[in-house]
């Protein structure tokens, strides 16, 4: 085990995969000379040079599209979007291209492509850089959205993704950069989809959440631990393909469930889960199962309107209360 | 073959509506002679509903939770693609809250435009019995544990119960605000609303008291209940018998003696029975029902004492059969096992008398001439005037205290 | 049977694509294709003037008006007119239909239905091009229609700055849908915008499907050996509707007639005539009339695709639900 952020284990899974496959390249806007506006490519270009680690011009439907097109031909891009935010110009060429050219084709052709960026919100970015775009993307088929919220989960899920035959959006957390955690040393350690994460296990109450607020549900969790009531934390990792057996095991466990994401309320990954768990887990149910996530506004740059619109520990708590009937 | 609806039946004695509990034919089955239809909630439990035609299932007229009366339509059997317009519309179909009819059959082309549409889910009507609020975990545990929710109070919203209400430990202390809820009327809590009041309203009642020296009664049980325990053998229950189970048997024997108070009112006549079958209340879960023991007078306290237990348990699980509730000539009610010294019932219709049984209780009783310890039982009959006049009701209390007073006359006559 | 060579090959070709598409508006009318059909009736010269200048191994794109191009490259008639059909025996199971005709083997990389859209696709194959250094070369078909859209301009940008191998073909044939270019484009000659991304570009009246094998060849070749994207515009007409439902109303019949006078097949087959002889073309043209009938009547019986194709070919592996 080696300590590292996430931010570190990002790079490190991709040099891996690199080092290992030639088809494998890099391109985004800043990720070579500036170092990655993230810092998660730093140092990439001197390893690998201008031919494996691309600066590309601020034209996402053009480099995404261009991605897309090599892909179909063999080679496996990593894509790097500044932040998810700015998929939305190429939005058609993932949704209209990435996601339909193995079924279009009748099969003949695939795209092994990898789309990742920070994802949600941030610290008062203002309502035009805040969204949590894997809402929009996990609902097409033919795409997979994948969101850690772990240093070893970031290494191993990218490294699954890179090696996926399939388009993978990759979702990341720009305030999870900086996270620390314990990441495997074994080269060929990789988390595979599907398969969310008992972050911590619990009898009362079931927070399901993925990302950054997966660690507000693990400090709603400390919290309701000094009020008597044991919660289960489950971190998705994966919202498509979803976990559903991991979804009707906690339920199964606990009875109540609150569903914990960024974004907003209408429909989305948190209606999906909520589905899941009504139609699968109907019997296991002793309350309906609330949601917490962004307040259903544009987000709001002001500091306490944003820390307003954005899931907090005192909301998760409020939630429980309602599903366990403590008020 | 023509499409032919098929009406409500009859399936219990004072039914007059019933509620659908459930469907086991969806439109398109085949139907048999004799197949399970539907399951139907009446006033007294929930009853089968079998087939008398045979065909397809056409249309489902009544959805789970209608309330249809006597002899309108439910369902319509025939042949599949045939029209059914003509009898879905005829006038004895459900009209609240019936919704549109079914599709005829799985050919979309074949049914007519007017009930082309597949019926949407009907809401339950708001004269349906109250649907028991429980979260979806709890109705599991009930289903595992065979717990009735309809005992148990919901603490969640709307008064759902949630599982920490069946929890073993008691509810909170009551809130010194005071509370009320409104519960809905079940079928049988309807029924029992209505023929009560009715009778109440409609039958001139009268009442009579006596006393009974209920010791040498308490005596014979005594010894009937040791012999039994002696005759049991190893490893088995002995046989019960009750002071309740001895009464029944009094009383049987008292009516065969005092015929007249066997009898009920018939608008021009008064009708005289030749067999007492003993009504017998039984309190349930939901209100109480009143199971028939046949010929009581012919048949022993042992036989009366299994009867009765057998009834008693159909009763409260909800199992017993119209036939079995049908056509008393007699009530019999006893609250003395809930510690109630004497009380006076209300005629169960059409019968003509009833006779409300205290607890046997210790009290000073004047036996030859002194006053010593003794056991005393009261008994109050309510007659129906047009049918039973005062001497004639007297006459029957007093053949029944000689009865319980010389108890052997129980065992024997 | 012998496959032609030469200028009597790109004569059959064009004459396939002219038949196949005619008998596809038949089926059409018969209810035998669904959704849009887009021909590509007067514009054949194009798809069989370009891919007689490219090899076998280097890529296509093209837009919805994909069955020139599929045809041109090799895509059987019988496999083209079975996805037409929504058969199995399709070129893509009956998955595509006609705006998305793909056949990987011969490197036709497909059709595609946004507008623009598909213009960053073909840099894409041109990129892997010289990431792998194969020496393949792309070329895009799109219409003027696509000139407005980011797509285009983002596609040369990239195209010019990483020096792709790719060949961009306007065939401009005067209307986007039934909108004339004079009101959609502010300057009307698209090859005006090459000098924007600093890259060579040709412009000319298609006519002869030789002249068009020559000058798309030139590029090609430029993109081959120099790695530098071109950008020529073809100046062409379609004869037919936008679309199958299109009543055209936005042309003249006059305008449309002119324009059918020097239509490039006919005078293909002219020169082909003189090349040869009259009884020699005709013998070409009964083949092709054997091809095509062979075709609807194997699409016709050809068996509908089932349902269990359709999620192996949204995910390789398990289903993402």
């Amino acid at each position: 085990m080696t300590k590292m952020r996430v931010r570190e284990a990002l790079r490190a899974a991709m040099i891996e995969e690199m080092d290992r496959d030639p088809s494998v390249f890099l391109l985004g806007e800043e990720v070579g000379h500036y170092q990655g506006a993230y810092k998660v490519t730093e140092g990439m270009l001197a390893k690998f040079g201008a031919t494996r680690v691309i600066d590309t011009p601020i034209a996402e439907s053009g480099f995404a599209g261009l991605a897309i097109g090599a892909a179909m031909v063999g080679l496996r891009p990593i894509v790097e979007f500044m932040t998810w935010n700015f998929s939305s110009v190429a939005f058609d060429q993932i949704v209209n291209s990435a996601a339909k050219i193995r079924q279009m084709s009748g099969g003949q052709l695939h795209v092994p492509i990898v789309f990742r960026a920070p994802n949600g919100s941030a610290r008062q970015v203002g309502s035009q850089h805040s969204h949590a775009m894997e809402h929009f993307y996990a609902h097409v088929p033919g795409l997979k959205c994948v969101a850690p919220a772990t240093p070893a989960d970031a290494y191993g899920m990218l490294k699954t993704a890179i090696r996926d035959d399939d388009p993978v959006l990759f979702f990341e957390s720009e305030t999870l950069y900086s996270l620390s955690g314990e990441v495997p040393d074994d080269p060929a350690f990789t988390v595979p989809f599907g398969q969310a994460r008992v972050a911590r296990e619990g009898a009362d109450v079931s927070l399901i959440s993925y990302s950054r607020v997966v660690h507000t549900c693990l400090e709603a969790a400390d919290a309701l631990a000094k009020q008597g009531i044991d919660a289960e934390v489950i971190d998705l990792r994966s919202l498509r393909p979803l976990d559903e057996a991991a979804l009707v095991a906690t339920v199964s466990r606990t009875h109540r469930a609150v569903v914990v994401h960024e974004g907003w309320p209408y429909g989305g990954v948190g209606a999906e889960i909520v589905d899941r768990v009504q139609r699968l887990a109907f019997d296991q149910l002793d309350a309906p199962v609330e949601r917490v996530c962004f307040l259903d506004v544009p987000m709001p740059y002001n500091a306490a309107l944003e820390r307003l619109v954005i899931p907090q520990v005192d909301r998760v708590l409020e939630a429980v209360k309602t599903v366990t009937y403590a008020r | 073959m023509m499409a032919k609806l098929l009406d409500m039946p009859k399936l219990s004695p004072t039914m007059e509506e019933g509620q659908i509990a459930a469907w086991h034919k969806k439109v398109g089955d085949q139907v048999a002679v004799d197949d399970l239809l539907a399951e139907v909630e009446t006033d007294k439990a929930t009853m089968e509903f079998r087939a008398f035609d045979q065909g397809t299932l056409l249309a489902i007229l009544a959805p789970v939770g209608t309330v249809v009366k006597l002899g309108q339509g439910v369902a319509i059997v025939g042949v599949p693609g045939e029209d059914i317009s003509a009898v879905a519309t005829r006038r004895d179909v459900p009209a609240t809250p019936a919704p549109p009819p079914a599709p005829a059959a799985p050919s979309a082309a074949a049914a007519p435009a007017s009930v082309a549409a597949p019926a949407p889910p009907s809401p339950a009507p708001a004269s349906a019995p109250s649907r028991v609020r429980a979260s979806p975990y709890v109705r599991m545990l009930a289903r595992e544990r065979g717990l009735d929710l309809t005992l148990v109070t919901g603490t969640g919203p709307t008064g759902r119960i949630v599982a920490r209400d069946l929890a073993a430990s008691p509810p909170a202390a009551p809130s010194s605000v005071a509370s009320s809820r409104r519960v809905p009327l079940s079928m049988m809590r309807k029924t029992i609303a209505r023929r009560l009041t009715e009778s109440k309203q409609t039958v001139p009642h009268f009442y009579l008291k006596i006393d009974v020296d209920a010791g040498p009664l308490s005596a014979l049980r005594a010894q009937l209940v040791a012999d039994l325990t002696s005759a049991a053998k190893k490893g088995e229950e002995p046989e019960k018998v009750s002071v309740n189970d001895l009464l029944l048997r009094a009383v049987a024997v008292a009516l065969a003696r005092v015929p007249e108070c066997n009898a009920r009112f018939d608008g021009d006549a008064i009708v005289l029975h030749d067999r007492v079958d003993l009504s017998v209340a039984v309190a349930v879960a939901d209100g109480l029902v009143t199971p028939v023991v046949r010929d009581a007078a012919n048949k022993s306290v042992l036989e009366i004492a299994r009867e009765v237990r057998a009834l008693a348990a159909l009763a409260r699980s909800k199992k017993l059969a119209p036939e079995q509730m049908m056509d008393g000539t007699f009530s019999v009610s006893n609250l003395g096992m809930y510690g109630i010294d004497e009380f006076a019932a209300v005629i169960n219709p059409p019968e003509g008398a009833i006779l409300a049984v205290g607890r046997v209780r210790d009290e000073p009783v004047v036996r030859d001439g002194a006053v010593v310890a003794g056991k005393r039982l009261s008994l109050t009959l309510s007659c129906d005037h047009r049918v039973i006049d005062g001497a004639v009701g007297a006459s029957f209390l007093a053949e029944l205290r000689a009865t319980l007073e010389h108890p052997t006359r129980i065992l024997l006559s | 049977m012998t496959q032609p060579t030469g200028f009597a090959a790109l004569y059959r070709k064009m004459q396939l694509i002219r038949r196949v598409e005619e008998e596809c508006a038949r089926a059409y009318a018969q209810g035998k294709i669904g959704g849009f059909l887009h021909l590509y009736i007067g514009q054949e010269a194009i798809a069989v003037g370009a891919d007689a200048a490219l090899a076998p191994t280097d890529y296509a794109f093209t837009t919805y008006r994909d069955h020139g191009v599929a045809l041109a490259r090799g895509m059987s008639a019988r496999a083209l007119v079975a996805e037409l059909f929504g058969k199995a025996t399709g070129a893509c199971q009956g998955l595509g239909g006609s705006m998305h005709v793909f056949d990987a083997e011969r490197r036709m990389l497909g059709g595609y239905g946004i507008v623009g859209a598909h213009l960053p696709l073909a840099t894409g194959t041109a990129f892997a091009s010289k990431y792998r250094g194969d020496g393949g070369v792309t070329i895009c078909f799109f219409g003027e229609g696509s000139v407005p859209m980011g797509e285009f301009h983002e596609a040369l940008t990239l195209a010019s700055l990483w020096k792709l191998p790719i060949v961009f073909v306007c065939e401009n044939n005067g209307y986007a849908m039934g909108t004339p270019i004079e009101r959609v484009l502010p300057v009307h000659e698209v090859t005006s915008h090459a000098v924007s991304y600093g890259i060579p570009c040709d412009r000319f009246e298609v006519e002869c499907v030789r002249e068009v094998q020559t000058r798309i060849g030139a590029a090609i070749e430029r993109a081959r050996a120099e790695s530098v994207p071109t950008l020529v515009e073809c100046l062409t007409y379609r004869f037919r509707g936008h679309s199958m439902s299109d009543p055209g109303k936005y042309r003249t019949n006059e305008e449309v007639e002119a324009h059918k006078r020097k239509d490039p097949l006919v005078r293909a087959r002219a020169e082909l005539v003189a090349e040869l002889s009259e009884a020699a073309v005709a013998a070409l043209d009964a083949e092709v009339e054997a091809e095509v009938a062979d075709a609807v009547a194997f699409a016709d019986a050809s068996p509908e695709p089932t349902a269990d194709i359709l999620e192996p070919t949204t995910y390789k592996g398990p289903f993402a639900r």
